[in-house]
């Protein structure tokens, strides 16, 4: 849309030329855009193409430095969130925004301005939540509640406040397909009521599928403004990063010898937030991929803890090519060729404060000959690390930067690759490209599939399902630290799968 | 051997009141997110500028007021290297308190061998100040779990991005905080000099900081835990002390470790209810300790 073209058409929202400069980076550039009421406007773009400060502009965390926006015709210059809240606008964050220890009814009352007494606002929650069939009990601490529930916490809290304009930053990520199914429909009800929505998304099929518009950002600029129905998944991928996203490979691949094997493992729950593991039993082929879908607490982190070694599990549970691993601890089972990459890039797969060197020594430095005789041959890790770099596109000044100064799909690249480049016979990853950009996903999945073709074998756990149907050849589902027996990906829906992962969790009771 | 347990209790009051003081204020500033290791430093400030005002002005309640004054001043050199310069809060607050008792020596020599003025005593020939101090038990409750500035303070202690993104300001919000808790354990330490040992010496809060600071953890950081904390402390001494007087062949160290015992035997209790129950967790706010900078 070129600005002026639509004057007659109210809006809830515009910006006109809005830019933010961070020292060496040019965050937002030009950027002019409106939204209507009742619209559902996608805000598309890879990591680090401005969305996030932008949507803090609008919510007054950030001041741009040069532009203008408007609020329902009026200058919208908000100093801080409460001014914006007072406006009209609200947002649901990426990352929550919740307090653990505070209880639904505490927390709704901090994303306020005047929160009603107590009682009437439990009142308010319970009655608000149950006309949008979101049932919240006000009294629950945070931390005993689902990631559905919390993002209701969120919801609840923004519509209490009757937004005219609700900011949702990737609302989806941590729901099941019927999760987000019923998060739509609320959706559609509010923009029925007039709000308007402006919801940021990785996944182009969900904003094809209920997005009325959608503006495209790559580096900080618009480059598109169009309507996502008009357009293939393909083309708004393409849109977004400038070019062909690559297509992923598949091919080469034959399932091969027997690698891993895993009979009866079952772990007590680790801690209070923790799942047991009941009775896991998997089999890996080489060459072979295997997906394990299921939502985040059921298991995930637990398996890959059992797999790779961090804890050990009853005799036999374990073998990898004929030899009993259960007993053995992670640096044993990296020597025989068991590997793995943790869902949490910074503070388990890598130490934030540490180089990248210094991280590629943590799990390379048996595989790699990177220690000799309990001295580390610096040159070598050295040189690893800037393999990796290489190898894996990780974007970075150089292999002496701190793992945290790291954006996370580059982090992502380089967690995966040093795993990858050290050749594995199996790799277990989880949740392998969770918060990473559409074309360093493309790369983390193709190294997968390669990884494969060289007859290693590798299992992807992950809660994106698209992302299991394009890599996996078997597909597994956890649920309550149960693994349901492997069924052939080829064929399969997602619909399927939903059921396979045991429904909605507790979410079919709200749809009345 | 007569131990009558209502004079212990009278003397329990006073003991416990000084950590009173000092662990309600640390209380305030761990829910909002710091950790001031400082209290010490802080106790021993207040001790000595009460002292000081109360015999240069004959006035003991204008003692107590300048050494909550002057608590408070001391708190915000901790607060402007944590909160505005993002210095290290343990490293600031072990360096307070080893400042405030090289200041408190050295500025308290012409106190040294003088009496402080007598205080009149208050309602059940109970000191006005132990009264505070237990007003201030559901005072702190009161307003941490029941008003909005309260419900900011944890959130903020909480979680600072969180709290951040809501539009909180979480540098005021702690430097708040931290200058309450200077004001409150300036109290308690005056608290020593001007209504228990009614003069000044150097280093006399005797560690009073480091119990408060355990208290605070052992209370689960809750008002109504911290009373029960500092009365344990307040009653072990008291009792030690009586059984002392008494000839009771218990080593007096055995006496003098109970209640650091105690506090030990309660946290592997907390830790270990964390571990076994879904529902449960320690109260320890979540971003304890840790400094926010937030990008404009």
């Amino acid at each position: 849309m070129t600005k002026g073209t639509d004057l007659a058409v109210p809006t809830v929202f515009r910006a006109e030329g809005i830019g933010k400069s961070y020292p060496g980076v040019r965050a937002n550039d030009d950027i002019s855009f409106a939204v209507r009421p009742g619209e559902i406007h996608a805000l598309l773009g890879e990591n680090g193409a401005g969305k996030s400060t932008l949507v803090k502009m609008i919510y007054g965390l950030v001041r741009p430095d040069e532009g203008r926006m408007f609020l329902l015709d009026a200058p919208h210059a908000p100093q801080d969130p409460r001014a914006a809240r007072a406006a009209g606008v609200a947002m649901v964050f990426q990352h929550f925004s919740l307090f653990d220890a505070l209880t639904v009814a505490e927390n709704i009352a901090l994303g306020m301005e005047n929160p009603p007494p107590r009682r009437e606002l439990a009142a308010r929650i319970t009655q608000v939540s149950h006309d949008f069939g979101l049932p919240l009990n006000p009294a629950r601490r945070v931390v005993t509640l689902s990631a559905g529930e919390r993002q209701r916490v969120e919801i609840i809290r923004c519509l209490l406040q009757n937004p005219r304009l609700l900011i949702m930053d990737e609302p989806t990520s941590v729901l099941t397909p019927q999760e987000a199914e019923l998060l739509f429909a609320t959706l559609r009800k509010l923009a029925a009521q007039g709000t308007a929505i402006l919801y940021i998304s990785h996944k182009l099929e969900e904003i094809r599928a209920h997005c009325d518009r959608a503006t495209i950002l790559r580096h900080g600029r618009v480059v598109e403004s169009c309507d996502p129905r008009a357009h293939s998944a393909r083309d708004l991928a393409a849109m977004m990063v400038g070019g062909q996203m690559r297509q992923i490979d598949r091919s080469g691949r034959q399932a091969g010898e027997v690698l891993l094997e895993v009979q009866g493992l079952s772990l007590p729950a680790p801690d209070a937030e923790g799942t047991a593991l009941k009775d896991i039993a998997l089999t890996l082929r080489a060459g072979e991929i295997l997906g394990i879908g299921g939502v985040a607490g059921n298991g995930q982190e637990e398996l890959l803890a059992a797999l790779s070694g961090e804890v050990a599990s009853r005799p036999g549970t374990v073998t990898l090519e004929g030899a009993d691993l259960s007993g053995k601890g992670p640096e044993p089972r990296r020597v025989a060729g068991l590997l793995a990459a943790p869902e949490d890039r910074l503070g388990h797969a890598a130490v934030p404060d540490f180089s990248l060197i210094e991280n590629t020594l943590l799990t390379a430095g048996a595989r790699k000959g990177l220690v000799r005789r309990g001295l580390i041959d610096h040159g070598a890790a050295r040189d690893y690390a800037l393999a990796v770099i290489r190898d894996f596109d990780v974007r970075t000044p150089g292999p002496h930067v701190a793992a945290r100064a790291l954006s996370g799909g580059n982090l992502q690249k380089f967690v995966i690759g040093r795993e990858v480049m050290q050749a594995p016979r199996v790799l277990v990853v989880n949740q392998p490209t969770w918060g990473v950009d559409a074309g360093a996903a493309a790369a983390v999945r193709q190294s997968l599939l390669d990884l494969a073709r060289q007859g290693a074998g590798v299992i992807v756990i992950s809660q994106d399902l698209d992302e299991l149907l394009e890599l996996s050849d078997r597909f597994c589902a956890l649920n309550e630290g149960r693994l349901s027996p492997p069924v052939p990906t080829e064929g399969l829906t997602l619909d399927r799968i939903g059921l396979m992962l045991g429904g909605a969790h507790g979410m079919e009771e709200a749809r009345i | 051997m007569m131990i009558d347990p209502l004079s212990v209790f009278l003397l329990l009051l006073g003991a416990s009141t000084p950590i009173l003081f000092a662990a309600l204020g640390e209380l305030v500033v761990e829910r909002a997110g710091v950790l001031n290791l400082g209290v010490e430093g802080m106790m021993i400030t207040g001790a000595l500028a009460g002292f000081g005002a109360a015999y240069s002005t004959g006035n003991p309640f204008l003692g107590f007021l300048v050494a909550a004054c002057a608590g408070a001043a001391i708190s915000m050199l901790f607060a402007a290297l944590t909160q505005v310069f993002l210095a290290n809060q343990v490293a600031s607050g072990l360096a307070l308190t080893l400042f405030g008792l090289g200041l408190a020596a050295m500025l308290g020599k012409p106190f040294e061998g003088v009496r402080a003025p007598s205080m009149p005593a208050g309602p059940l020939r109970i000191n006005w100040i132990v009264w505070l101090g237990l007003v201030m038990v559901p005072l702190v409750w009161w307003f941490l779990n029941r008003t909005r500035s309260g419900l900011i303070l944890r959130a903020v202690g909480e979680n600072h991005e969180a709290a951040h993104a809501l539009g909180y300001n979480i540098r005021l919000t702690r430097l708040a905080a931290i200058a309450f808790g200077g004001a409150m354990a300036g109290v308690g330490g005056a608290f020593i000099s001007i209504a228990t040992v009614l003069q000044w010496t150097e280093g006399m809060t005797a560690g009073a900081g480091w119990i408060a600071l355990a208290i605070v953890v052992f209370s689960n950081w809750t008002a109504p835990g911290v009373l029960a904390g500092a009365w344990l402390f307040g009653g072990v001494t008291v009792l030690q002390l009586r059984l002392q007087a008494a000839g009771v062949a218990v080593p007096v160290q055995l006496l003098s470790m109970a209640p650091y015992l105690a506090t030990i035997i309660v946290l592997v209790a907390i830790s270990a209810r964390q571990k076994f129950s879904r529902r449960a967790g320690t109260g320890a706010p979540g971003s304890l300790g840790t400094n926010f900078h937030a990008l404009r």
